[in-house]
């Protein structure tokens, strides 16, 4: 996973709160195996019309729109359904941070999952952010290591857990460390199946009966 | 004496492998369930080549994508939707995993399924590539969604990194009256504290009114955790999950089972055990509601009317309601019971148990339905115990399709949808826009009060039409 310290790039305003996982990508494009690329897929119903026209007023649609690595919307972004796509569309569209007072817990690890930084601003600072960026792709900085992210005159602070801070500094996977830790997974099945061993799934001598 | 510990806590420390010095728990997973959706995550595996650590503790699912006109793989004509269930089947084959596919008479959506068949049990922490998996916690287990990349780290290692969120406790005092149920427990309380309100907690559910709660209600409750932001929700088991788990094909029999019960009888939160957040409603407090908006926070009891956003102070909150009117093409200030609706939806892992077709098959009996609309039960044993009870006849009587079991018109996936701008009273989880289809209207109430809006062609207080019905019944009676 590629780390991410600063960036100083082009970000874009969603002034809107709530934006779904659903939003982000509906679910009729999840059947696409990742390798067609989906970042064609982000937002998809938000910025085209039902005979699937653009709307060329929609922010993405704006020059330069597709040199834009930073998204700061409002509040409960990523909410909903735990689909990691929602995050493979923003990831594959070119985006490396997304900027909201709060995210969906599960969108927040999989952003993490995948190098693309959830940070978390207070809401009046989003809100100043969005006035600053206004409705072009405006330059914007963002500083992991300092908690920093300015855009023109306007700087803020951003929180994300310590720990999650350090993965996307290092661009950590998660499965490589866990399988330094196979002795004491394998120490500690051993110990929890002796102490609760009804939770090994006996499969049944009847395989259809059930209570009504 | 130890210290007084959350329900959470008890389950939370038992599953602890290692704690790193940053603070985050690896913890071990008793159930792991993968669906059609999970195919990123075996890619994942297949690339890094590795093997699924422990298939007996995995379990395939086929619900998200599965037809549910018939249950033929060579019937359904979209070829990337007949290849989601067939990956499904391959990935699980491979993997020695055990599959409850397309053909299974036991298949259903996994959240029905899991507790049905004995899978999911009191203690333990289980995960899925879906967020609705708060439902497990119905049974005082510890269960979430999680994103493929998770999916792939527990199919690997049988374990997962998180780190400990706070815990919330939501009381809910006094009885329920009649007509009141668990879906309007829940979005009652979303509507208060907002579809963020409980972000970074696990909540337990608690009091007199949780504790009279079915098994089946209680799944429903726990359910709806994540549409206020919940990482999860849990109940204390007791005896009301004890006599539903006894002799499941899953659970433990015999001996294991009064040794495993003895064991679960233990799981409660500790009298002063502390938690970082309390709140608690009066049963009293709760009114059949429905949802008006995008965002299942957007819910009102059914007697209320839509809000006016010129008369909202917040600026935020005004904004964010004209916008949801906008889509749902309501009028502020229009009275919930004036809404007709085109289509209504009974289904989803929410609300298609037993007794929630039972409840709606009750308001529906000898009516019809004003407005086209199907039934999905939640497991294919749902919908055979509703055959034998002969629900299917009044939802046939009414003019609602009897369908399989599936996920269906909740998400969409299999091409059951809501036309765009048609409005569909619906017993799911999630008004989003586009969520049953783009440009689709939802609207979240109980199943019966989904029935009430069949039958009367728009949103409608069961209360009052049950007074009717009573009413009719004792007119001819007179005569």
């Amino acid at each position: 996973m590629q780390p991410i310290t600063v960036l100083n790039t082009l970000g874009v305003a969603l002034a809107a709160a709530n934006v779904d996982t659903d939003q982000l990508i509906p679910a009729r494009f999840m059947k696409e195996p990742r390798s067609v690329g989906y970042g064609q897929f982000l937002l998809y119903d938000v910025r085209h019309d039902e005979q699937g026209r653009p709307d060329a007023e929609f922010i993405l649609h704006r020059p330069n729109a597709a040199n834009a690595e930073v998204m700061v919307s409002r509040r409960n972004f990523g909410a909903g359904s735990s689909r990691e796509a929602a995050v493979y569309a923003l990831v594959d569209y070119g985006f490396r941070c997304v900027v909201a007072p709060s995210f969906g817990d599960i969108f927040a690890s999989n952003a993490v999952n995948n190098g693309l930084l959830p940070a978390v601003v207070e809401e009046d600072d989003a809100e100043r952010l969005l006035a600053a960026l206004g409705d072009a792709p405006a330059a914007i900085d963002v500083d992991l290591e300092q908690q920093v992210i300015r855009v023109a005159e306007v700087e803020v602070s951003f929180s994300i857990s310590p720990v999650w801070r350090t993965k996307l500094l290092n661009g950590w996977d998660d499965i490589d460390m866990t399988r330094q830790h196979a002795d004491s997974i394998t120490d500690f099945a051993a110990r929890y199946l002796a102490r609760y061993p009804w939770t090994t799934a006996q499969p049944p001598e009847s395989t259809i009966i059930s209570k009504g | 004496m130890s210290t007084p510990t959350t329900l959470f806590d008890k389950v939370w420390q038992a599953h602890e492998v290692h704690r790193s010095e940053s603070g985050q728990s690896l913890l071990w997973i008793d159930r792991h369930f993968v669906h059609e959706g999970s195919f990123h995550a075996f890619n994942k595996l297949a690339e890094r080549e590795l093997p699924v650590a422990r298939p007996d503790l995995t379990f395939g699912i086929a619900d998200h994508y599965v037809p549910t006109v018939a249950r033929d793989l060579a019937g359904v004509a979209d070829p990337k939707v007949r290849s989601m269930i067939e990956q499904l089947s391959h990935n699980t084959q491979q993997h020695g995993v055990t599959l409850f596919g397309l053909d299974d008479p036991r298949q259903g959506i996994v959240h029905v399924l899991g507790p049905e068949q004995g899978l999911t049990q009191p203690g333990m922490v289980m995960v899925c590539g879906d967020s609705h998996t708060a439902t497990h916690g119905a049974f005082g287990s510890i269960a979430f969604g999680i994103g493929a990349s998770e999916v792939a780290h527990v199919l690997a290692t049988q374990t997962l990194w998180q780190s400990k969120p706070k815990v919330m406790r939501i009381t809910v005092d006094g009885q329920l009256a009649e007509g009141i149920t668990a879906k309007d427990i829940a979005l009652t309380w979303i509507a208060r504290l907002g579809a963020d309100g409980a972000r970074g907690y696990a909540i337990e559910y608690a009091g007199e009114a949780i504790r009279s709660l079915s098994m089946e209600a209680r799944l429903t409750l726990c359910n709806l955790s994540i549409e206020g932001g919940g990482r999860c929700g849990m109940i204390a088991p007791d005896q009301t999950t004890f006599d539903y788990l006894r002799e499941r094909p899953w659970s433990p029999q015999g001996e294991a089972f009064e040794q495993a019960c003895a064991y679960w009888s233990t799981l409660y939160s500790d009298p002063d055990a502390s938690f970082d957040l309390e709140v608690t409603l009066h049963a009293n407090e709760i009114a059949p509601t429905v949802t008006w908006g995008v965002s299942p926070e957007e819910a009102l009891p059914i007697d209320h009317a839509v809000p006016d956003p010129e008369q909202l102070s917040d600026p935020a909150k005004a904004r964010q309601a004209r916008d949801s009117l906008a889509y749902m093409g309501l009028t502020p200030g229009q009275k919930l019971t004036d809404i007709t609706i085109d289509r209504v939806f009974i289904g989803s892992c929410t609300n298609a148990r037993i007794e929630d077709l039972r409840a709606a098959a009750a308001v529906l009996a000898g009516h019809k339905s004003r407005v086209p609309g199907m039934v999905s039960p939640g497991s294919t044993l749902v919908k055979t115990q509703a055959e034998a009870e002969g629900l299917d006849r009044i939802f046939i009587d009414a003019g609602l399709e009897w369908r399989h079991s599936g996920c269906s018109m909740c998400v969409g996936m299999n091409g059951d949808l809501v036309a765009s701008g048609e409005r569909c009273a619906s017993t799911t989880n999630r008004n989003f826009k586009g969520r049953q289809g783009p440009g689709a209207r939802t609207h979240l109430m109980s199943p019966a009060m989904v029935a009430a809006a069949a039958v009367n062609g728009r949103l409608a207080d069961v209360r009052t039409l049950a007074a009717d019905d009573n009413a009719t019944v004792q007119a001819s009676g007179a005569h």
